[in-house]
């Protein structure tokens, strides 16, 4: 036998492929900041970057769980109208006087539990993902108008003061709690996919679900977990957008999905399933948010330059995914 | 190996389909420490015997033994944790994932949940080591060689303490050197006391690794051989069978000299045409008028080459002539530019849209030729749909009525009117009889020899020698991906000599194709 054959042709220069697309990413996040640090002196100042994370965390949060759907090959367009449900709902209750710690617990549930039921639905009537969370979509933002028309404060002293909360360094920059839950969050889901088996069958069942189902493992609870997953990460969002607005209002969020599904995608997750990293969906949020951070400090470009550049971004990675899996057959 | 007791006992296993008994009342023993062939043609039980075993079917009677206790699976998952594993023909593993994954996904070393990947990579390669496979267990599966994905489902299924393991159909996409790899360890897991079944329908690989060969033919038991007491032409022999078809014995046709057409001006050359994987290259001359056979087991490449002739797969060797004339067939369309038409053996995925009634099915082709933005106009649709349906005699002869409610062989001449109205050159024909009933068959028999009369060249490709040495003038035999000769179908060509040509490999004395 000749070893060669057996071996694949790897140069010891070359970078794995499967790395390719978040390095890609991680570049031109290097790239825009240097951009931005070059054009505005105050790009410089760390706080930039805290910013980028504050206002950025609950959608780290809900990516988070998307990373998981996608990976699975499903599509979750619910989570925009999860967190403004959960947002909605937690306001509202608080509003009533109930006490924060049961408002959290009923808030952490509600999510995890449409997810768990939008799962089930996919898995055992074979539905297509996209039309199961579309409705699920449509069902939530209801439900949202169904609490409340109009926006409702939030006074309660917990929250306000998870959302005044700054933990920073002594030169004056911080951070809010919301990012470190954010973080916590983060971690917990890189873990997860890379060092249990639940994570390790999500990555199966994106790269070949028949296959999976052959080799024994359980597809069904897998496919139905990551949606839950996705519900409960969702919430999560919906109460860190909470604690930034202190306030539930019935038209917050909306289309958030998208900029979610952008996120994930640009970090390196393909659509088809089967390959991208937590860490790579956190470089995804990043950029977006960094594009955002831009334009802003541009002043004279409208925001919705914003879309246009993320749009052109998302046709750029679809077609680095596309390439790379053609260079692979 | 009489001394020693089966792993293994299939006794009198039956099972029906609606319709079809797919297996009646076969037998099956399995050693520990042999490699055993399970042979037969397409139909013949061997796969509906296998999800028996595996209890993806369960059987109407018979009895199943593992080890001396009687067995009854749900299942594959139940069948593998008894010991019962089977690795198919794709590759059923997930190419995005780690080799060593791969392996272990589901049974991973853990502690408090999570997995312990540095103690599974290192079992990975112990695994892989022990078949004699030094591969980097952290790569993706996706970078390696079917035939080394082949290997990792092999030690996937060896690793859940296998005492059977079947291999159904490993090699049909492996190349020679990567077969004997395959062999290498398959005779190695033979020699640590593992009972191999394995499936294929290539004969030198049975010979070159099987220790005993049992024969289905028909869902019926042929028998059990020793590989040493069978010849190649009795198990070719066994597994066709030589029951003449007696029902259709076409007019014997006064059949034109084939010497004379041979002489005549070529209409398609190949020459050394080829596929990696697929075909080795060939070269094969059909002339204007021409009825060309092409004989062989299933699975010896007979399709393969039609599809190539077709441009429906790319040639990545050789190249092909149409009327002298470089003519590089890319695709499909370019092959119907050339005059070239072919109708596919799986006439209900491949060619008719079952919905669509017959007038639109037969229309397809010629419309696409003509480019969809000519409509054909409707009374000349109905003047030409009018005219095939009476020369082939469809019935019923309703033009206006979806294909799906017509028979099998109906169908299949819905599907040849649709190309015999572009007035095709070359008319490639893949078991064209395959399915449907004696009078069909006789009148598509007779379509065939009509048409090669009127000068078309035909390509006509049959799992029954008999209909293809009825009707073609020159056999070009195919075995093992490989056309292993041409033979002028003159008086000293018989089924004998086809089987002995497609079971040895070498064509024996008497004339050959120059």
């Amino acid at each position: 036998m000749t070893t060669t054959s057996l071996t694949p042709t790897r140069d010891w220069w070359r970078i794995p492929q499967r790395y390719v697309p978040v390095l890609a990413t991680l570049t031109l996040l290097l790239v825009m900041y240097a951009v931005g640090v070059s054009q505005y002196r105050a790009f410089s100042n760390v706080q930039v970057i805290f910013n980028v994370f504050i206002d950025n965390g609950f959608l780290l949060v809900v990516a988070v769980g998307m990373t998981f759907v996608i990976l699975t090959g499903g599509i979750d367009l619910s989570v925009g109208s999860v967190v403004a449900m959960t947002a909605m709902m937690s306001a509202s209750l608080l509003q009533g006087g109930m006490d924060p710690a049961a408002v959290l617990v009923i808030a952490l549930l509600v999510g995890p539990t449409l997810g768990f039921l939008m799962g089930c639905v996919i898995h055992f009537f074979e539905i297509q993902p996209f039309i199961v969370t579309l409705a699920g979509m449509f069902f939530a933002r209801g439900m949202c108008t169904f609490i409340s028309k109009s926006s409702i404060p939030i006074t309660d002293p917990f929250w306000t003061s998870m959302a005044q909360e700054r933990i920073g360094d002594p030169r004056g920059n911080f951070v809010s709690i919301s990012v470190l839950i954010a973080f916590v969050v983060v971690v917990v889901g890189a873990f997860v996919l890379a060092y249990t088996r639940l994570g390790r069958n999500v990555y199966a069942l994106g790269g070949n679900q028949q296959s999976a189902l052959l080799m024994g493992l359980p597809v069904g609870q897998t496919k139905i977990a990551v949606y839950a997953i996705s519900g409960l990460c969702s919430a999560i969002g919906g109460i860190l957008l909470s604690f930034y607005t202190l306030s539930g209002a019935p038209l917050i969020a909306v289309g958030m999905e998208l900029d979610v599904i952008a996120a994930v995608v640009i970090g390196g997750t393909v659509l088809t399933g089967g390959s991208g990293y937590v860490f790579g969906t956190v470089l995804g949020v990043l950029v977006l948010g960094v594009i955002r951070t831009l334009i802003t400090f541009d002043g004279s470009l409208n925001s919705w330059w914003t879309k246009i550049v993320i749009g052109g971004l998302l046709f750029a990675f679809i077609l680095l995914q596309r390439l790379i899996g053609i260079r692979k057959k | 190996m009489s001394g020693r007791q089966p792993v293994l006992t299939m006794t009198a296993i039956s099972k029906s389909f609606p319709g079809v008994r797919a297996l009646d009342g076969v037998d099956f023993r399995l050693f520990p420490g042999e490699v055993h062939a399970l042979m037969g043609e397409n139909g013949a039980g061997k796969s509906t015997l296998i999800k028996v075993l595996t209890g993806v079917y369960g059987n109407d009677a018979g009895v199943i033994s593992l080890a001396g206790q009687q067995v009854s699976f749900s299942g594959p998952m139940q069948a593998a944790a008894a010991g019962v594993s089977t690795v198919y023909q794709e590759v059923n593993l997930c190419a995005n994932l780690s080799v060593a994954e791969n392996i272990f996904i589901g049974r991973e070393p853990r502690t408090l949940g999570a997995i312990r990947w540095g103690e599974m990579r290192r079992r990975a390669r112990d695994l892989l080591a022990r078949l004699d496979l030094h591969i980097d267990v952290t790569q993706l599966l996706g970078t390696y060689s079917l035939a080394v994905q082949q290997m990792v489902a092999i030690a996937r299924a060896i690793d859940i303490q296998a005492r059977v393991l079947i291999l159904d159909e490993p090699t049909s996409s492996l190349d020679a050197t990567e077969v004997e790899q395959l062999f290498r360890i398959m005779r190695h897991l033979r020699d640590e006391g593992i009972a191999i079944i394995f499936v294929t329908h290539f004969l030198d690989q049975v010979y070159g690794i099987a220790d005993r060969i049992t024969v289905l033919r028909n869902g019926r038991l042929v028998g059990e051989y020793p590989t040493a007491e069978l010849p190649q032409l009795a198990l070719v022999e066994k597994m066709i069978g030589k029951e003449l078809d007696v029902l259709e014995s076409l007019d014997e046709h006064a059949k034109r000299d084939a010497r004379e057409i041979e002489a005549g001006t070529p209409f398609l050359q190949a020459e050394e045409l080829g596929r990696k994987g697929s075909v080795t290259p060939f070269s094969l001359t059909i002339h204007a008028g021409e009825v060309v056979g092409l004989a062989g087991l299933l699975g010896s490449g007979r399709t393969e080459v039609a599809r190539l002739l077709f441009g429906a797969d790319r040639a990545d060797h050789g190249k092909v002539a149409v009327d002298g004339k470089s003519a590089p067939l890319r695709n499909p369309i370019a092959a119907i530019g050339h005059d070239i038409a072919f109708c596919s053996e799986n006439r209900r995925t491949e060619g008719l849209v079952g919905e669509l009634s017959v007038r639109e099915n037969i229309i397809l082709a010629m419309q696409a030729a003509r480019g969809w933005l000519r409509p054909i106009p409707r009374r000349r649709q109905d003047e030409l749909v009018d005219k095939y349906v009476k020369a082939l005699s469809i019935r019923p002869a309703d033009p206006e009525i979806p294909v799906r409610n017509l028979s099998g062989g109906n169908q299949q001449k819905v599907l040849l009117a649709r190309w015999l109205i572009t007035e095709p050159r070359l008319l490639i024909l893949d078991e064209p009889t395959r399915g449907i009933d004696v009078g069909a068959k006789a009148e598509i028999q007779k379509l065939v020899v009509q048409l090669s009369d009127g000068g078309m060249a035909v390509l006509f490709i049959s799992a029954e020698l008999e209909e293809v040495l009825r009707l073609s003038h020159k056999i070009a035999v195919m075995r093992d991906r490989q056309l292993v000769t041409e033979l002028v179908n003159d008086h000293t060509v018989d089924a004998d000599r086809v089987m002995q040509t497609i079971a040895s490999g070498t064509h024996h004395e008497g004339p050959e194709v120059a």
